[in-house]
């Protein structure tokens, strides 16, 4: 840090977005509408909700299940969740002896065709250092307390395996419909945090909540 | 390289904090960031995806951590852009009004110093040992496994390997493998019942003595 340019702050980073766009806008480097289409899709095509339908679908039908479990790219693209550069998901399932987590250490890898883009917890510092060190800790920091009998597998996205947790099925939902049973399912369920739950204050029919933690 | 990215098994990290209803983006730049690396890659062609992630690896440390996801996303994208031609580093900085910091430049890779035999060469239950090796350019074998032992629970396909096409270079495809670790083994003292599983090329492993 010797270099006395390094002291001076950089201009605010919207300001660098900006001049990219123009620079690249003004060599006629843009498609119309590129930019616009690409963050537009992202926000509304790649969704947690589309993991939701998966797993309600799973828990609902045994077959799928099995054929989620087998190949999970194939059966999300079944719901019509098309993995496009993510070939290969792997669906990791909970069961009552063994939890799984998903992290990426190096970057932030996720399978974005279901889960969607990943949240600012998951791509912290803090979650990639500390997820594969002390595991049962940050869960129960993050308000998912195990029991120390259960083993815990955590999976570094380091390759261009992309993996989904398939959480448990709470206790109590006999007889409830898939649509009933994806509102239930949270994104941080589907990466490992949080287990899913049915949020008695909301009544029969709970209402969706992304980015809840389990309490 | 053995890089401020390769976060896995750091100390000193505090909470992690959950946002209630997080947006996709917090702010429209952040969209934009997002979409101009589309760009780059999909319509542009000027980098691929593995020479994206080695630029943002190759941050400044400090600015690294500093950064929010999308500032370092946004550096990784702006970097390229100059390394490749495509913009000129000054007319970004008058265009922006200030400093545009970018990462360092990338180490020279041959890519024959890095390959590796194509062909499967282990298999589902198989002992195998991480290679200890610390490449100076872009690699995804993180450091809290190399030269521990783990074994082979599944046999991915074959993906382009990153260490070569993280240089813009023509990349072979060969297997990963999803290596299990048990915790002891990375971190001394930890409980019998906790693994950690890293999806790792087969040129990053060898068979255990």
């Amino acid at each position: 840090m010797s270099d006395r340019r390094q002291r001076v702050p950089p201009a605010p980073v919207s300001d660098r977005v900006r001049a990219v766009d123009e620079a690249l806008t003004e060599k006629q480097l843009v498609p119309e509408g590129f930019l616009d289409d690409t963050a537009a899709r992202a926000e509304q095509e790649l969704s947690p909700r589309n993991g939701a339908q998966v797993v309600a679908r799973a828990w609902a039908d045994p077959a799928y299940r099995a054929r989620l479990l087998a190949d999970g790219a194939a059966a999300c693209a079944e719901l019509g969740f098309h993995a496009g550069d993510e070939k290969y998901i792997v669906v990791l399932e909970n069961t009552l002896t063994l939890h799984n987590v998903i992290v990426c250490t190096q970057c932030s890898c996720t399978a974005w065709s279901v889960l969607g883009l990943p949240p600012d917890w998951y791509k912290s510092p803090a979650y990639r250092a500390r997820v594969v060190r002390e595991p049962r800790a940050l869960l129960r920091e993050m308000g998912l307390d195990l029991p120390e009998s259960v083993a815990i597998r955590v999976w570094d996205t380091s390759g261009e395996t992309r993996y989904m947790v398939l959480p448990l099925r709470p206790a109590g939902t006999e007889g409830w419909g898939e649509e009933q049973l994806a509102a239930l399912v949270t994104r941080e369920a589907m990466i490992g945090v949080a287990r899913v739950r049915i949020q008695k204050s909301r009544g029969e029919f709970p209402s969706v909540t992304q980015g809840g933690k389990d309490e | 390289m053995d890089g401020i990215h390769d976060l896995g098994g750091m100390g000193g990290f505090g909470a992690v904090e959950v946002e209630r209803d997080e947006p996709v983006f917090h702010e429209r730049w952040e969209a934009r960031a997002f979409a101009l690396n589309q760009l780059g890659i999909r319509v542009l062609k000027a980098y691929n995806i593995h020479e994206y992630r080695h630029s943002v690896e190759r941050m400044d440390p400090g600015h690294y951590l500093e950064a929010s996801y999308y500032e370092r996303w946004f550096t990784g994208v702006a970097t390229l852009l100059i390394e490749k031609g495509v913009l000129g580093h000054a007319a970004l900085e008058a265009r922006a009004g200030g400093r545009v910091p970018l990462s360092r430049p990338p180490a020279l890779v041959q890519p024959s110093s890095v390959s590796a035999p194509e062909h499967a060469r282990f298999a589902v239950g198989e002992v195998v040992m991480v290679r200890d090796i610390h490449p100076p350019g872009h690699t995804r074998v993180p450091r809290y496994v190399r030269g521990k032992r783990g074994v082979i629970i599944r046999v991915a396909p074959r993906f382009v390997f990153p260490d070569v096409a993280g240089h813009g270079l023509r990349a072979h495809r060969e297997h990963t493998y999803h290596v299990e670790f048990q915790a002891q083994d990375l971190w001394g003292e930890a409980p019998g019942n906790e693994a950690v599983i890293v999806d790792l090329w087969e040129s990053y492993l060898e068979v255990a003595s």
